[in-house]
């Protein structure tokens, strides 16, 4: 990260930019920014806050489980597969209990580390960036965000049990 | 769309809070959750303004368009109808280079700008194929090196913390293709006509 700061500091100096009042520009801009993503930013975590304190996640945990046991996964790893596309602070802190249960080179614990740093918080990421511009219609956007996280639900799985 | 979901996932709450006679704790976890968004900005402040500044540096020293221009073969492939735009290019090439260089605080403030730029150009009151497309991939992950996944899997004692980057490698990968395929299939296709 150094490097790279100092690499954009140096060519922009080099170029003869007034790099740090250009950088004050940019940085005020980042306040404005930062305002702006804040009520989506409340409206999010106030959602997944409801859902797991409410029992809701807990309940749709057990309900799935089962299922996912039958085609191959442990039920561990059904849990891991709901919060990851909700919440990122949850997931972590779920995938580090399940490293510290199972032991982290065991095959729960190798899904459960593949699955939680080959995905995104995909609601996270669709809410933030476009709830910086104002669109009633998403089209695609989230059908195709989820299959990408489904995709790699079952490749994290796949792959483990072959190469692991 | 995200109406529904969110509409959806605090419905189902309540229920199911009034179910299981949890009302207590859903009031708390209501005002924890505004709260702890506030932190979180707040806490995510200095890092968006410090990444806001150096991009734009590296944009008026014209380091981005370089980078722009050093992609542009895949750029343009998947974002066709920014061919053209420098700066929109530009700015989406910071955003995956730090989403690949795994400098998470920094891909949001840069993707955020990239979206802004996006929403500048287009008139019309829906999103372009590129904004979705853009989107998409970042919901989907581009890291080449999980370096806080490894730091967590060895503080829980594992003997081969980056023993598993083959599998996060091609997990990531085999989902951002499906990402993209699904996106470029559903640009073209009947179903979300527009």
């Amino acid at each position: 990260m150094p490097a790279i700061i100092g690499a954009i500091l140096v060519f922009g100096f080099l170029k003869g930019i007034e790099v740090f009042d250009t950088f004050l520009t940019g940085a005020r801009e980042g306040i404005e920014t930062s305002f702006h993503i804040l009520p989506t930013l409340i409206g999010l975590i106030l959602a997944v806050n409801m859902v797991r304190e409410s029992g809701l996640l807990d309940m749709l945990c057990s309900l799935v489980a089962p299922a996912a046991q039958m085609i191959g996964i442990s039920p561990e790893i059904a849990p891991l597969a709901l919060l990851r596309p909700v919440s990122g602070s949850g997931s972590s802190a779920y995938t580090l209990s399940l490293l510290k249960a199972f032991g982290p080179d065991s095959e729960t614990g190798k899904i459960a580390s593949v699955l939680s740093s080959s995905t995104e918080t995909t609601f996270y990421a669709v809410a933030v960036y476009f709830g910086a511009c104002h669109y009633k219609k998403l089209y695609y956007t989230i059908p195709a965000a989820l299959l990408g996280d489904v995709a790699a639900v079952v490749l994290s799985i796949l792959t483990v049990k072959w190469l692991g | 769309m995200l109406n529904y979901i969110w509409f959806g996932m605090i419905a189902a709450s309540v229920i199911c809070a009034a179910a299981t006679g949890r009302l207590e704790a859903l009031s708390t976890a209501i005002m924890n959750g505004a709260q702890q968004a506030v932190e979180l900005s707040f806490f995510l402040l200095g890092s968006m303004c410090a990444w806001m500044g150096f991009l734009r540096i590296a944009e008026k020293s014209g380091l981005t368009e370089l980078l722009a221009s050093a992609f542009s073969p895949v750029i343009d492939r998947l974002f066709p109808e920014y061919r053209k735009e420098q700066e929109i290019k530009g700015k989406i090439c910071m955003n995956l280079s730090a989403n690949f260089l795994g400098l998470g605080n920094a891909a949001t403030p840069l993707g955020l700008s990239a979206m802004k730029a996006m929403a500048e150009k287009n008139s019309g009151d829906s999103p372009t194929k590129g904004m979705i497309l853009f989107v998409v991939i970042n919901t989907a992950s581009i890291q080449l090196l999980p370096i806080n996944m490894a730091a967590i899997r060895s503080s829980c004692g594992s003997m081969e913390p980056f023993g598993i980057l083959p599998e996060i490698w091609l997990t990531s990968a085999v989902s951002l293709l499906v990402c993209v395929l699904f996106c470029k299939l559903a640009e073209r296709g009947p179903l979300w006509n527009r």
